[in-house]
């Protein structure tokens, strides 16, 4: 027995072999209820009855023949690593399309354990299975789990150490094909094994001809030093095609399933109605997939959430709000007066503090997500928006990562892997960015509600439309500019709907609250301080004119409400033209001449600038520069003399739009094999917002 | 094959609410779109059933192998069925 033992979790699409890993393991991935959530493979290390287990969480295949980049992911990983126990997860209520994965893992000739998970859904069904029968048809011991309530945990991890200690005696062919395909099978294998002489096992070599008699792209690639193989195969796939009727993927397919069938008619006991589990499923879907009402529900479920998540995170805001300015003044006290006191209190605890303060609305916003995701309704999303986005040349499962991205952007790229044409894949990518991800709702809220306090909910879910608005008209765009042609097809799987478990809503709130506090005292710290020091310096600025003389003029003449009226215009101009004349001010406005048709000043440049960095940084810069006002009125009052709401208007599409942050370039650069794209992004976004920011406040100038 | 009755060749795009089919065969050039089709549960002899269709009459959902299958029509019409007569 090797030291450690490799074990890969392998099942169908949404079959919940993440929530198992998580059950296993105690890792906390991220589970929902619809097809590939997985996109990666998943690593964790545990010991079990003192035998030491590596984990593998493989992204969920549908089957072996490598179709969409994230299911060749674990097709990959199967072909290259081979572990050494396969725990084939299988969804209780859905075997019959489960076990076709099955009879394919079958052949592969490693070790398995079988899961049967969501037992407690397909017991509520009225589903019995024979477990035993089961077990010694597929040569494998069958394990009933429940993994969200991480009921069968341990009898799983008892039969993967069990087969590790004494791997069960495989079975070589469980079934048989076509008399005709076997017969073509044995010649591919002769075949191979005189290739490949010594390092073939029986199984091993069946399993190969198999593959290749299939026509599994990624088997055939590896054979491509053997012309005389692969003359052969191309022989044998013609002929048996035309003496069937059918090709040999059709012909493996069905056999296969018909191999399920009979499997399931001895193994299985429906007692009831066998639509029963459907029930549910079928009333939610008459209301939501309504063919008047569907959409309007949609649209209506999206204002609901981003009005609540601004509404009711108004007043746990306050609090902080409160908590925030008691903090400071503490601060503002303790500390003696110098640079040490400025940075801290007019830097970081200005920066973090304004930041900070949108806590309750992140959290709020994510709590929708994890309700949306974990009841099976984004797949209805999808279905119902699949014609629309077609016309626009997207593709319904396109919504998944896009309201992904409401989240944050970097997981919306990675999550495009579910599109399996490379040039759809692409085109999705490249409007991800444009979804209104979490880092801006903070900008959003603060400038709504500074400048449309009646309506700010309704304004922000206006953003969270001109966001989705853009995207869509952006792959139009891109649709024309990017050569190419071929869509995807839209073959998606709807689950069930599901009760999202408390404990997984609550975890997708905590991380996105320790996500966010992360980056407050991460990036936004840094930033605060780095920003704070670009305005402070350089100090010996030549002003104008003498404003320590005309102030010292001022303090010599007698009180009287003149005297302060005055005394106030000139310390203000000087703060002014001190932050002006500062690095971050010069900065600015260097580059403000390409913002003014927007009637941006350097401010809202300054903060743009800095916002490339994370979205985040946009508030604190405002934050901070506002911050060094002595009169201080508050951020909001304070924008609200600053500009008119039509530039308000077109800062925020500015915002909402132009170039992804760091971390998305990066991810994009990676996922699409390119930092070409990466640039291609920030360009065509810039682009984008700056004209449509144009048009918003020109319109916007008209109405208000 | 025996044909007749209700058996006429007709694609999974043209089955109408109510009506009970059973695939025949999957007409596409595509290779990878015929492995993921019969990947999914389409294959020959497999019934299937139209659950309901989007607002704007396309994508549809259908029963298959018991669970819901989202197909749009232009792809739904490279699956040749034919009709089972217990459907009404």
């Amino acid at each position: 027995m090797p030291p450690s033992v490799t074990v890969a979790l392998v099942g169908n699409p949404n079959s919940g072999s993440t929530s198992l890993f998580n059950a296993l393991t105690g890792a906390r991935d991220s589970v929902a209820n619809y097809p590939r959530v997985t996109t990666e493979l998943a690593r964790r290390e545990l010991t079990h009855r003192g035998v030491a287990l590596r984990i593998v969480d493989v992204p969920g295949i549908y089957s072996f023949s490598s179709q969409s980049p994230e299911e060749k992911t674990g097709c990959d990983y199967l072909h290259n690593e081979a572990p050494d126990i396969i725990v084939n997860v299988l969804d209780a209520g859905n075997l019959d399309r489960g076990l076709f994965l099955t009879t394919q893992l079958v052949e592969m000739g490693i070790p398995r354990v079988t899961v049967l998970n969501m037992i407690d859904e397909a017991r509520r069904a009225g589903i019995k299975i024979d477990t035993v029968t089961l077990a010694s048809a597929l040569a494998a011991p069958v394990v009933e789990t429940c993994a969200l309530k991480k009921e069968g945990v341990d009898a799983l991890l008892d039969s993967i150490v069990a087969v590790a200690k004494a791997p069960p005696a495989q079975a070589l062919i469980l079934h048989s094909y076509d008399p005709h395909l076997e017969a073509a099978i044995g010649r591919v294998q002769t075949h191979l094994a005189n290739l490949h002489p010594h390092d073939l096992t029986p199984s091993r070599s069946r399993w190969l001809a198999i593959k290749l008699l299939e026509g599994d792209d990624a088997v055939i690639r590896r054979e491509s030093d053997h012309a005389a193989l692969l003359a052969e195969i191309e022989c044998e796939r013609a002929e048996l095609a035309h003496d069937h009727d059918h090709d040999v993927e059709t012909m493996l397919a069905a056999a296969r399933f018909s191999f399920a069938h009979g499997l399931l008619r001895e193994v299985r006991e429906q007692s009831g109605d066998p639509t029963s589990g459907f029930r549910l499923t079928r009333i939610l879907d008459d209301i939501f997939l309504n063919r008047t009402l569907g959409l309007p529900l949609l649209l209506g479920i999206l204002w609901v959430m981003f009005e609540t998540t601004f509404s009711l995170g108004a007043v746990p805001t306050e609090w902080i709000k409160s908590g925030v300015a008691l903090a400071t003044d503490l601060v503002d006290r303790l500390l003696p007066a110098g640079m040490i006191h400025d940075l801290v209190v007019n830097g970081v605890m200005a920066g973090v503090g304004g930041t900070i303060v949108f806590l309750p609305n992140i959290v709020i916003l994510f709590f929708f997500m994890a309700v949306l995701s974990g009841t099976g309704y984004l797949s209805r999303a999808s279905f119902l928006m699949d014609q629309l986005m077609h016309r626009f040349g997207l593709h319904g499962t396109t919504l998944i990562p896009m309201v992904a991205g409401f989240g944050c952007n970097v997981p919306a790229v990675m999550a495009t892997r579910v599109i399996s044409n490379k040039r759809a894949r692409l085109i999705a990518m490249l409007i991800a960015p444009f979804m209104n991800c979490s880092a801006r709702l903070p900008t959003f809220i603060l400038f709504a509600g500074a400048f449309f306090s009646k309506m700010a909910g309704t304004v922000v879910f206006a953003m969270y439309m001109v966001s989705i608005a853009a995207a869509m008209v952006s792959a139009l765009l891109l649709n024309r500019l990017i050569p190419g042609s071929g869509g995807d097809a839209f073959v998606m799987e709807l689950p069930p709907y599901r009760l999202p478990t408390l404990h997984s809503v609550l975890h997708h709130m905590w991380d996105s609250a320790q996500g966010f506090i992360a980056k407050v005292t991460g990036v936004i710290l840094v930033g605060s301080i780095v920003i704070w020091f670009l305005q402070e310096f350089p100090r010996d600025i030549t002003y104008s004119q003498d404003f320590a003389g005309a102030i010292a003029a001022q303090d010599s003449r007698p009180d009287g409400p003149a005297k302060v009226a005055t005394l106030h215009t000139l310390q203000a101009a000087q703060a002014q033209e001190k932050l002006e004349k500062s690095y971050l001010g010069r900065g600015a406005i260097a580059v403000t001449p390409a913002f003014a048709p927007l009637g941006f000043s350097w401010r809202e440049t300054a903060a743009i600038l800095t916002g490339f960095v994370a979205k985040e940084v946009v508030v604190a810069t405002y934050a901070v520069i506002y911050a060094q006002d002595k009169e201080s009125v508050g951020l909001t009052e304070a924008l609200k003399g600053a500009m008119s709401p039509a530039t308000a208007i077109a800062f925020m599409i500015f915002t909402l739009l132009y170039a992804p942050c760091l971390s998305t370039m990066a991810i994009i650069a990676r996922e699409s094999g390119s930092w070409r794209w990466a640039g291609v992004s920030i360009g065509y976004s810039m682009a984008f917002a700056w004209l449509l920011a144009i048009a918003a406040s020109r319109i916007g100038a008209l109405m208000i | 094959m025996e044909s007749g009755g209700n058996n006429a060749a007709m694609t999974l795009s043209e089955l109408r609410p109510g009506q009970q089919g059973e695939v025949v065969r999957i007409d596409s050039a595509d290779s990878a779109f015929k492995r993921r089709l019969s990947s999914l549960g389409l294959v020959p002899g497999a019934p299937v059933s139209l659950d309901r269709a989007a607002p704007f009459g396309d994508p549809r959902i259908y029963i298959v192998m018991g669970y819901c299958l989202g197909l749009r029509n232009i792809e739904a019409a490279s699956v040749n069925i034919r009709l089972k007569e217990c459907a009404s």
